[in-house]
């Protein structure tokens, strides 16, 4: 049976040691957007040995970039994006100090083993319903790379964004294990 | 004859984007329903309940369902009766396009080059613009916002022309398969087969377009979507891959005539957010 926990960003590790595959988080604090081109930027600053825009220890990255606000609203619609574009970048990431990925889909071997051996979790958001991701967002600003648009570092505030854990700390893997239970091939 | 202003086209094209990326139809919505009712995991119809919530907010808050408003991809049939006037017909798509992601608050997702600059046109800007010439003398426009994550998981194969239908069922069902949760399943499956290699990717994007409640006119390709529906959702991967019965809502084949030595087949996926909306000008 799957279990909803609260937890509030920075995150410790010790919030994370019982979160299972398949439970609910209900996620509150600080986390920041970071897509594709974001993340090539961010490892060409560790690379260099300069500072991130935010401070990675136990921070939360969400794979995604919004759609513009309507005035007089934090953000505009903000669901995931696919995760598995972002695999060769989270290792490092993890590595300076993420506690947290969201995203969507499937994550690659080397991610599995980062998240264990940096003792941090993956959560998935429910692709396309972006509205609903939206809704937990309370306030919304872009902190680096503005040019790219869309594809900006947002630092968001949230306020119980619904996610699922999809990697535990133990190297569970629920796309795995779920596909594997339904599949009648 | 009858002459349309490219004046009346852009404001029809702006309408259809927003309206496209707002309001989920009621074909799709069918099928969420149905799958709350048949699917097998608990996660799964959870899933599947945010899904129908967020076509209720999208509406009511006026905001697009998905963040990924997608390409704009743009299907205009122009009757050969129609003159064009007043101005440039792919501009007035463009300007359509380019004031429908402004005012929709729809997010721009067109980079000028594929490798090098990637830098953002900002409104989005070239659409995707397929003509047909068709008897007639009205305008029909179809707006499709597709999402990058599905069409990346889309794939075409030169099969050779004796791989026949097993070949063909086959590909179809390893591509859904390697997909698995990334085109943000449960998916619409688009397949083209026939005609050459560009014709059969055209085919299964066209594809994507007929109503999901409507079969296939053919009975013999009405039976093997059918078949190949209940292999895909046997497949285990479900809504959004994390397991369960409801992996695809429908598949949808369109072939045509093609060469001796060929066997092109092609697979357009689409996500759940299943976008298209359609007027006429006449």
């Amino acid at each position: 049976m799957s279990v909803t926990h609260h937890l509030t960003t920075p995150i410790e590790t010790a919030d994370l040691d019982n979160l299972r595959i398949g439970d609910k988080v209900m996620l509150t604090g600080k986390i920041y957007t970071a897509r594709d081109a974001a993340h090539q930027r961010l490892i060409t600053l560790l690379e260099n040995g300069q500072s991130l825009p935010f401070d990675p220890k136990g921070a939360v990255i969400y794979y995604a970039g919004p759609a513009p606000a309507r005035p007089g609203r934090p953000i505009g619609s903000v669901g995931p994006t696919s995760s598995y574009r972002m695999d060769k970048f989270t290792p490092p990431l993890l590595a300076a100090g993420l506690k947290a990925v969201i995203g969507k889909g499937e994550r690659g071997p080397d991610v599995i083993d980062a998240l264990v051996a940096n003792r941090a979790a993956y959560f998935v958001a429910v692709g396309g319903a972006a509205v609903i991701a939206a809704q937990s967002v309370k306030a919304a600003r872009v902190i680096a790379f503005e040019e790219l648009g869309p594809e900006a570092i947002y630092e968001m505030e949230v306020e119980n964004f619904p996610v699922f854990v999809a990697i535990d700390l133990q190297g569970n893997d629920l796309f795995r294990q779920g596909v594997a239970r339904y599949r009648r091939e | 004859m009858k002459s349309i202003d490219v004046a009346q086209i852009i404001p029809v094209v702006k309408k259809l984007c927003i309206d496209a990326n707002y309001y989920i139809a009621d074909d799709v919505r069918e099928k969420v329903n149905q799958a709350l009712a048949s699917e097998e995991s608990p996660t799964g119809r959870e899933i599947l309940g945010i899904i129908m919530q967020n076509y209720e907010l999208a509406a009511s808050r006026q905001m697009p369902l998905c963040q990924d408003t997608g390409l704009a991809v743009i299907f205009v049939e122009i009757g050969q009766d129609v003159h064009i006037t007043g101005g440039d017909f792919t501009q007035a798509i463009n300007e359509g396009v380019r004031q429908g992601y402004a005012q929709g608050f729809l997010r721009k997702a067109v980079v000028t080059d594929p490798v090098i600059q990637r830098r953002n046109t900002g409104d989005n800007t070239p659409a995707i613009i397929y003509t047909e010439i068709v008897p007639g003398e009205t305008l029909k426009i179809t707006v499709v916002p597709k999402g990058g994550g599905a069409e990346n998981m889309s794939a075409l194969r030169m099969l050779n022309s004796t791989e026949g239908l097993k070949g063909v069922k086959d590909f179809v069902v390893d591509c859904v398969r390697k997909a698995g949760g990334r085109p943000c399943p449960p998916v619409i499956v688009g397949v083209g087969l026939g005609g050459n290699f560009e014709q059969s990717a055209l085919l299964a994007k066209k594809a994507l377009l007929r109503p999901l409640n409507a079969r296939n006119p053919d009975p013999f390709w009405a039976q093997v979507e059918t078949e190949l529906l209940e292999r895909i959702n046997r497949l285990g991967i479900g809504p959004q891959g994390l397991g369960g019965s409801t992996t695809a809502f429908a598949i949808s084949i369109l072939q045509k005539p093609c060469h001796i030595a060929s066997l092109p087949v092609a697979v357009n996926i689409d996500c759940h957010c299943h976008r298209h909306e359609t007027a006429v000008i006449e």
